[in-house]
């Protein structure tokens, strides 16, 4: 990993259209200022990896049987 | 076409039916085909969306509007390109359901709908850039 160090107000480029600003420095908290194309995704990483486990999660297995859950919650719609 | 599943067996689909995933789904950026199988009843809250890639592959899908009052999916510019999207009234909202093997804890992510152009079968699940909507939003009060 490339790790550079920067001051408050400072600024460092990811090729030519992605500019990353170190906006203010609190403690332990860094504020990063970022200018991107529009169809360039930007996520915390943790909602990323966080779907993505819930992804691997939701995958059914062999048993799930749909049928019961589509009566439990048409029966108990106050549920949902 | 025939379609090899571990949930269902071999099934016949329609090759037209097949929902492409120019991405996948985070966690399985391998499969990038789908096809939603419905149930018959039309009162059915949920449905599966079945990988036509991986056999082992399905999810339970639901209407998230149909879960939570005022529900909205944004779908910014870049992806109303990527999905082809022209007609918004042929956009499919979904949300991936997560089964735990104590039922009262299913939930539903409504940060990250899957989105669908039906008109072009083309999909993605988008994540939503509002704060307030949780990945796991519980649909059982008795959890």
């Amino acid at each position: 990993m490339l790790v550079l160090t920067r001051k408050k107000g400072q600024a460092l480029m990811i090729g030519h259209d992605i500019e990353l600003t170190i906006v203010d420095i609190q403690g332990d908290q860094v504020r990063i200022g970022i200018n991107a194309p529009k169809n360039v995704p930007i996520h915390r990483k943790e909602i990323y990896e966080e779907i993505r486990k819930e992804n691997l999660s939701a995958v059914v297995g062999k048993n799930t049987d749909i049928k019961i859950l589509n009566e439990k919650f048409r029966k108990n719609e106050e549920n949902i | 076409m025939l379609l090899k599943t571990v949930h269902f067996g071999e099934i016949e689909i329609n090759e037209e039916d097949i929902i492409f995933f120019p991405e996948g789904i985070p966690g399985f950026e391998d499969s990038k085909k789908y096809v939603l199988i419905g149930n018959e009843s039309n009162e059915a809250v949920f449905f599966w969306l079945q990988s036509v890639d991986i056999p082992e592959l399905c999810f339970v899908v639901t209407d998230p509007f149909m879960v939570y009052d005022g529900y909205g999916a944004d779908v910014e510019d870049d992806d109303i390109e990527l999905l082809g999207i022209t007609d918004p009234n042929r956009v499919l909202t979904l949300t991936i359901v997560v089964i735990p093997e104590n039922i009262n804890e299913i939930r539903v992510n409504l940060k990250a709908p899957i989105i669908i152009n039906m008109e072009k079968k083309l999909g993605k699940q988008i994540i939503q850039k509002n704060d307030d909507l949780p990945i796991r939003y519980y649909l059982s009060k008795e959890k």
